[in-house]
């Protein structure tokens, strides 16, 4: 049943996605169909986890094996399955208050934990799927439904926060650039660990301040500029940078990337724990009684 | 109990060595035919405090930790005080004679054994912990056992440090030899059989039995009372080929949990009650997406943090209702820590074939206490149930599109895992057709809806023929029935036993399945006009309330306790009296002087040890 040559159709759902018109999050599953058609991905190989929100919809309009858990439990669940099977893809879809809210702590415990996974953060630097309220990557200063005065609170930095957890690829993209998305995508899934693609998914309904053309005023791409990707510290700075000119492109490659957890747990180098036997022989179960004797 | 046994008390500081003597104690007794159960009271401290554990030794396999102490060993001046004013004549009790002695006249008859520790031990090694090897000699010597039997025990512990070994063996021998030369042995003598008993808590089993049920991953955070089943696997997992992960937090634990699940592999977590309050929205996910998943609540007191430490059955109602909406569920408590062993392996199978949570609710005082089980108990073959799995791409018939959800007669729908080929499908934490395709983005489909949920609640008309029914224990026509669950199997049946022999006509039914209820078979037996005694280890009556909604029988007496220590015998023995004299509920609190505290608040009483406080003795050496 595997398909011989896989083209982006292979991907496309019977379901069409229900985003408002204009959604950032097209731009951003089209990139995928690609993405996983460049790499010549078995849909049965590929699963896609999300959480809940506007872009966790996602799982639902791609062909693959798909869980769409729940609110902000995305990389949690996505960490367990590629534990218990390490052949396949995983990649974890989600928005800025699932992975950078209520699942902000799992989101970085699985870059320290490196499991190999890609994350694409469709970051709209608002809550939608509840129609309008504040959210960790809002800008200060920032009026929604919940901050009618504007956002008192200061702006979560993905890319930073990544930096310093140990993520071991880290770029961002923009889904008004899908061709650039593309080969961020792969190079993601390729990367051996856990990857981050923050993606600006413009929200057309309810953040009228960080729209596409807000996006295309400002951001520039890395690869076009001489920004050294293995340097942390460059990094850091191009990470840190916000404002007229926002970088996006690869923020960071780990030169010498440490092999992910699903390599080096004991349990997991042979084959996958599914295809694992769960039988354990009378000798060995007679050796654990003793052990208490 | 009618059998010769011996209860023994080792009482100290946190960090005193009370576990390690225990241990010794319990590997010698059991390599010689002589059964225990122990339980440890102790508190939320690494040093320092009071820690009392007792065991209860008998040739014949003891079911709880007994009444009564009939040998304190007593590491510190504190655990003296609190337990020789508890001993009857007939008893002894140990200490180190060097460094205290009694601060008030020991109950007549009782004998005073205090050791010179510091003659009795190895020149070379005059560690305070050589008074626990010192006093477990002298208390072999005094329950009428040969040196043999605890030497051997040395030799297996320190196996890699002969002279340890020695020092240990030379320590422990002055005290047998002390004692025969300088106090009477007990009245009651332990004599060796045949028996080959190992040593396990319920942890243990819990762990091991899953491991033996073929479970391929396990994930926790640590909460006591319930890390040592991830401690021990995370020692075996390399030998078992488990994967075993400790993560950031019981969300995260359970997520990881039915996402390896999910894959197709049997994986399991534990927790005690705080940690599975954050479990409850994956939980009901779990439900939804019909995803398997084994979950133990190890309980301990609560609510919130409560105390850490100490046992009790109080959350029946959270392993109830965790998680929003309605979903099938199963919920099984173990009734002894040898069934902890078994628990597991029913769990998986019931959590395979119906794909939905099975919940475990164990407690502390199985999960951390210990007993013997015979060897042959454990030296079984799990039959392993994966239920309509499907691993491999032989289906769907022609043409089929599978249906991950198909409603189907029976509720179940054949489960593919990731990764076959064919088999594609979304499982959603929303609502979702049979071909997985959300429902909730939909303008509206009640028919459809209404059907789903139906579906997913019909798996529960039959799951009940595959899990444990109750056991009625005792007379079928008796006066009473004592209705119990979970951990209290053990100390019901030894009450009710008692209470027959005293002329009391009673029974013991005892319930494992508690979601669902075998209403049928309950109905059957308490539904004869009988007096209904439900005991339970907690304030409100949590089955109480639940056997009488889900079967409208109604217990004419309740016997309840929430005062952080388990039950004992005469615990039961009197208030079922008290309840066949009349009284409704009877609460049960755990009374020895032991037990007291000289807190600055004095609620629970002076402790009597204190007020007839005398100088200590000058400390030698």
């Amino acid at each position: 049943m595997a398909i011989a040559v896989l083209e982006k159709k292979d991907f496309k759902p019977e379901v069409p996605p229900d985003w408002c018109a204009g959604c950032g999050d097209f731009g951003v599953l089209n990139g995928l169909f690609q993405a996983c058609a460049d790499l010549q991905i078995q849909p049965h190989n590929l699963l896609v986890v999300s959480g809940i929100g506007c872009s966790s919809n996602l799982v639902g309009f791609i062909r693959s094996y798909g869980v769409h858990s729940i609110h902000g439990r995305a990389i949690p669940f996505a960490t367990g399955s590629k534990l218990a099977n390490g052949a396949m893809t995983v990649v974890v879809a989600g928005g800025d208050g699932d992975g950078y809210g209520i699942g902000l702590n799992h989101f970085i415990q699985a870059m320290r934990r490196n499991i190999n996974v890609t994350y694409i953060v469709m970051n709209n630097e608002i809550y939608g799927l509840t129609t309008g309220q504040v959210s960790p990557t809002s800008e200060t200063g920032m009026k929604t439904k919940t901050t009618p005065l504007g956002n008192l609170e200061g702006m979560l930095n993905p890319l930073a926060l990544a930096l310093a957890s140990g993520c071991g690829y880290i770029a961002r993209g923009f889904s008004g650039q899908p061709k650039h998305l593309v080969q961020l995508y792969k190079d993601a899934i390729q990367h051996p660990g856990f990857a981050l693609i923050d993606v600006f998914s413009p929200c057309v309904t309810y953040n009228k301040d960080n729209s596409y053309p807000w996006f295309r005023e400002r951001v520039y791409k890395l690869e076009d500029e001489d920004h050294e990707t293995s340097n942390f510290h460059a990094a850091m700075d191009k990470a840190l940078e916000w404002g007229d000119r926002i970088p996006i492109g690869l923020v960071y490659r780990n030169p010498a990337p440490p092999p992910p957890l699903d390599e080096t747990d004991p349990a997991l180098t042979g084959e996958p724990l599914v295809h694992q036997s769960y039988e354990i022989d009378a000798a060995t179960r007679r050796e654990l009684i003793q052990e208490s004797a | 109990m009618s059998e010769i046994e011996v209860v023994v008390g080792i009482g100290g500081a946190a960090g005193d060595g009370t576990a390690s003597a225990g241990n010794t104690l319990v590997l010698s007794l059991s390599r010689q035919g002589i059964a225990s159960y122990s339980y440890n009271a102790y508190q939320s401290v690494i040093r320092g405090g009071h820690s009392w554990l007792r065991i209860r030794f008998s040739p014949k396999k003891p079911l709880n930790h007994g009444d009564q102490v009939n040998a304190l060993i007593a590491l510190n001046q504190d655990s003296l005080d609190r337990h020789l004013q508890e001993l009857q004549p007939g008893c002894v009790a140990l200490y180190n004679g060097a460094k205290f002695a009694p601060s008030y006249d020991p109950p007549s008859g009782v004998q005073l054994c205090p050791l010179p520790i510091p003659d009795l031990s190895p020149d070379s090694i005059r560690l305070p912990v050589m008074q626990n090897t010192v006093a477990v000699g002298a208390l072999t010597q005094l329950l009428g056992l040969d040196f043999a039997g605890l030497e051997s025990v040395f030799e297996t512990t320190f196996a890699k440090k002969p002279d340890v070994v020695q020092k240990n063996v030379e320590a422990a021998r002055n005290g047998y030899e002390y004692a025969s030369k300088n106090f009477k042995p007990l009245n009651t003598r332990l004599t060796p059989t045949d028996q080959k008993w190992v040593q396990v808590s319920g942890n243990h089993l819990l762990a091991m039995g899953a491991a033996l049920a073929g479970c391929k991953f396990y994930v926790a955070y640590p909460m006591s009372p319930a890390t040592h089943v991830l401690e021990w696997f995370a020692s075996h997992a390399q030998r078992l080929g488990i994967c075993v992960r400790q993560v950031e937090d019981e969300i995260s634990v359970i997520m990881m949990c039915i996402g390896a699940n999910h894959m197709g592999v049997r994986g399991m977590c534990a927790t005690s009650g705080g940690g599975f309050a954050l479990m409850s929205e994956a939980i009901g996910m779990a439900g939804i997406i019909e995803t398997p998943a084994v979950i133990i609540n190890v309980m301990r007191a609560g609510p919130s943090t409560g105390v850490p430490t100490k046992t009790e059955q109080s959350d029946l109602n959270q392993a109830f209702g965790a998680s929003q909406g309605e979903f099938p569920r199963v919920v099984l408590a173990p009734s002894s820590m040898s069934d902890c062993f078994v628990t597991p392996s029913q769990a998986f199978n019931v959590a395979d074939r119906f794909q939905l949570p099975v919940i475990i609710l164990s407690d502390m005082l199985m999960s951390e206490g210990s007993e013997t089980v015979l060897a042959e108990v454990l030296d079984v073959e799990f039959p392993i149930d994966r239920g309509e799995l499907i691993t491999k791409a032989d289906g769907p018939p022609d043409g089929e599109p599978y249906l991950r959800y198909k409603d189907t007669p029976s509720g179940i729908s054949p489960r593919a895992i990731p990764g076959v080929p064919g088999h594609l499908h979304v499982s959603a934490s929303d609502e979702h057709d049979e071909d997985g395709v959300l429902l909730s983005d939909v303008y509206t489909d009640p028919i459809r809806r209404k059907k789903m949920v139906d579906k997913r609640v019909r798996k529960m008309s039959t799951v009940l023929d595959h899990l444990p029914a109750p056991v009625l224990e005792g007379p079928a026509d008796a006066e009473t029935t004592l209705l119990g669950w979970g951990s209290t199997w053990g100390v019901i049946k030894e009450a009710a036993e008692r209470l027959n022999a005293e002329g009391t006509s009673v029974n013991h039914l005892h319930v494992k399945t508690l979601i669902p209820l075998h209403i049928d078979e309950l109905a059957a037996t308490l539904n004869r006009g009988q007096r209904i005694i439900i005991i339970e280890n907690n304030q409100s009556g949590q089955f109480a309330y639940h056997l009488r909604a889900e079967s409208g029988i109604v217990a004419h007496g309740h016997i309840r306790k929430y005062d952080g220590e388990p039950f004992e015998p005469k615990h039961i023995v009197a208030s079922v009296k008290d309840i066949i004299g009349g009284q409704e509920i009877v609460d049960v609190i755990s009374t020895e002087p032991g037990w007291r505290t000289d807190h600055p608040t004095g609620t629970s009483g002076t402790w009597s040890g204190l007020k007839v406080k005398k100088p200590n003795v000058p400390v030698k050496n």
